[in-house]
């Protein structure tokens, strides 16, 4: 029993070595041709960009870097449980052949590919071949012991080097028998993890660094933080808007009701009074509703989307506006949202402090990103700082990783440029 | 007087075909999405369309695009678009095409039942029924960047407001408590401060002074 599960164990381990020997052997053999083949149609093919051709053949070319990248991603998740993560900007549908490549050439991970391109065609060829090497050159050992020396010394004359022992009689090619045994423990006990040693050398080239990601948890720790406490001002907000205006309003109409009630007999003229009372509140309280569902969600970004939203907060302004829109489809509701509100606050800025006579919003989408100008011609000075409602839309636009731009010179013009990543559908 | 009525709200509209009924008309059909919308309107040729600008399937904007189709289709069909809110961008669409016989009013003008009906009237004979919100944010606006706004006293803003909405001297002087021939002094004296063409016509009237003011800056 004992020694039957030791022999299954012997069994696995013989398994498990020939099995990555043979991996790693396909890999060596595979990879090697391929590596060369990507990393020299990348080469040439931005090498070409300037000349125009490469905004063709970028896209594809990279694409294609980028699909044996991911093979080799699952493979060492497959074989040796090393996982890579993957880590591409997401290109739009739709985007022409120039975006696509000023897209991909502008993500970090692209170059990340392509530094990967060299080291596997180099250290990561050799780690992959080092196995198979440590499995089937003893072999060789063995077969020179059994006989075939004798052969060999005859055809060459001289010494047969088998590593470094000098084959030419019986006794040394025992030498390299001897030899052979060793290096057949050596692969016995190591070829697998040389094999994981392969991936890991991958993971470490194509894996987006550490202080990549630790910065990318920072930001993301920061603006979530700010996204919990603006929505949670917002909910406080609503709750004290209905709770003082709207519901306020409906009670003191069904007491107005009431009263009519008990009116209605005795003193009819009092009663009709409290009536028109009453409608009077409840105008209002629609009132109130419908300025509070507008700070929540307004009317026309739902129906129409952003540019119709903006369009219909421009003729609401106290100022003549310009706005040009250029969106072929819709964002995702929440970055509508955070946009259009970012657009009302800034608006409301340039009304409220900059004495400008008129303003112009310019929306647009290129490059898998939504670029939104707002350009007033008042007196300039507007910064991002304490106090500023600029650092609540700074905020509003962080949690999309939007970012948001202002120049104000003192004297104006005013120009305030955001800018959201995000596709639209 | 024929009418189609477009409203998802149950309770909205019952509220409306009795009111509706109560005043004499004759409710045609009383649909509640957009595409029976579109089928009533083409099927019925009622007198006038009274339509909820947000309706199902898509619970956006379906109404009021519904209706534009179906002027498009059919120009001139007279129709009064209700909302839980105005936008001036929708009330432009639909006075767009210039030849009058719309209305765009908040939902809760049907508080005021003879009033409600008055615009009803209106659209269908082709006039127009602008809600006072329209009006109002068009003509702060205006005010803000327009001399011409600014030389009018407070009596004949009044009577501007009232004329953008669709009414005719008759339906003013009704509400301000004055004569018919007053009205028509301050109508003619907006009209000259303005620079807008006189005109009988109810409908051009008020498209002539939206047009005033909603013209680009």
């Amino acid at each position: 029993m004992n020694s039957n599960t030791k022999n299954d164990g012997l069994r696995t381990r013989v398994g498990d070595m020939l099995l990555a020997a043979g991996r790693g052997f396909v890999l060596a053999v595979v990879s090697l041709p391929l590596a060369v083949l990507c990393f020299t149609l990348a080469a040439v093919s931005i090498a070409l960009v300037p000349a125009g051709l490469g905004i063709f053949t970028t896209p594809p070319v990279l694409t294609g870097v980028r699909t044996f990248a991911n093979w080799r991603r699952v493979l060492a998740a497959e074989w040796s449980g090393v996982r890579i993560p993957v880590k591409y900007r997401p290109i739009p549908e739709g985007a022409d052949p120039w975006q696509r490549t000023v897209m991909m050439l502008g993500d970090t991970a692209t170059w990340r590919d392509l530094r990967w391109l060299l080291v596997d065609m180099t250290a990561g060829f050799v780690t992959a071949l080092l196995p198979a090497v440590l499995v089937f050159y003893p072999l060789e050992g063995f077969v020179l012991a059994a006989g075939l020396w004798r052969v060999i010394s005859d055809a060459e004359g001289g010494p047969y080097w088998y590593g470094f022992v000098p084959v030419d009689s019986q006794a040394t090619a025992f030498a390299a028998a001897a030899l052979a045994a060793v290096l057949l423990v050596v692969a016995y006990r190591f070829t697998p993890a040389l094999l994981t040693a392969h991936f890991r050398l991958t993971r470490a080239v194509l894996a987006p660094s550490q202080a990549e990601l630790t910065e990318r948890v920072r930001v993301l720790t920061e603006t979530r933080r700010d996204a919990v406490d603006t929505s949670a001002a917002e909910l406080r907000r609503i709750e004290r808007d209905l709770h003082d205006g709207a519901q306020a309003r409906l009670v003191a109409m069904g007491m107005d009701l009431g009263t009519v009630e008990a009116l209605l007999e005795k003193n009819p003229a009092k009663a009709r009074k409290l009536l028109a009372q009453a409608r009077q509140n409840s105008a209002e309280a629609l009132e109130e509703l419908r300025d509070l569902v507008r700070g929540i969600h307004p009317p026309v970004l739902a129906e129409r989307g952003l540019g119709d939203a903006v369009r219909a907060l421009a003729l609401r302004l106290p100022l003549p506006s310009e706005v040009n829109v250029e969106l072929p489809g819709r964002a995702e509701a929440p970055v509508e949202s955070a946009a259009y509100f970012a657009v009302s606050e800034v608006l409301t800025n340039a009304v409220k402090h900059s004495g400008a006579e008129r303003a112009w919003v310019d929306l647009h989408h290129t490059d898998g990103m939504l670029r939104i100008t707002i350009t007033d011609n008042g007196k300039g000075g507007a910064v991002i700082g304490a106090g500023s409602g600029l650092v609540g839309v700074e905020r509003r636009l962080g949690t999309f990783d939007g970012v948001l731009a202002v120049s104000s010179p003192a004297g104006g013009p005013t120009l305030v440029t955001m800018e959201i990543p995000c596709a639209l559908s | 007087m024929r009418v189609v009525l477009a409203e998802d709200l149950f309770l909205l509209r019952d509220g409306l075909v009795r009111l509706l009924e109560a005043y004499d008309f004759e409710i045609a059909a009383a649909v509640e999405s957009g595409p029976e919308l579109t089928r009533a309107l083409a099927e019925l040729q009622p007198d006038v369309a009274v339509v909820d600008v947000r309706l199902p399937p898509t619970h956006t904007d379906e109404g009021l695009q519904c209706a534009l189709q179906a002027r498009r289709e059919r120009p001139g069909l007279p129709v009064l678009v209700l909302s839980q809110h105005v936008e001036q961008l929708y009330a432009r669409e639909l006075l767009a095409d210039g030849s009058g016989g719309v209305g765009y009013l908040l939902k809760d003008r049907v508080f005021d039942a003879e009033q409600f009906v008055d615009a009803v009237q209106r659209v269908a004979g082709g006039g127009t029924a602008m809600d006072p919100q329209v009006i109002q944010q068009l003509l702060s606006r205006r005010a803000a960047d327009d001399r011409p706004l600014a030389h009018l006293t407070p009596r004949e803003r009044e009577v501007l407001e009232l004329m953008a909405q669709g009414r005719s001297n008759t339906a003013i002087a009704g509400q301000l408590v004055v004569t018919e021939r007053a009205i028509a002094k301050h109508t003619s004296n907006i009209f000259t401060k303005l620079g807008l063409e006189v005109s009988d016509d109810d409908n051009r009237r008020v498209l002539a002074v939206l047009a005033y003011l909603d013209r680009d800056h």
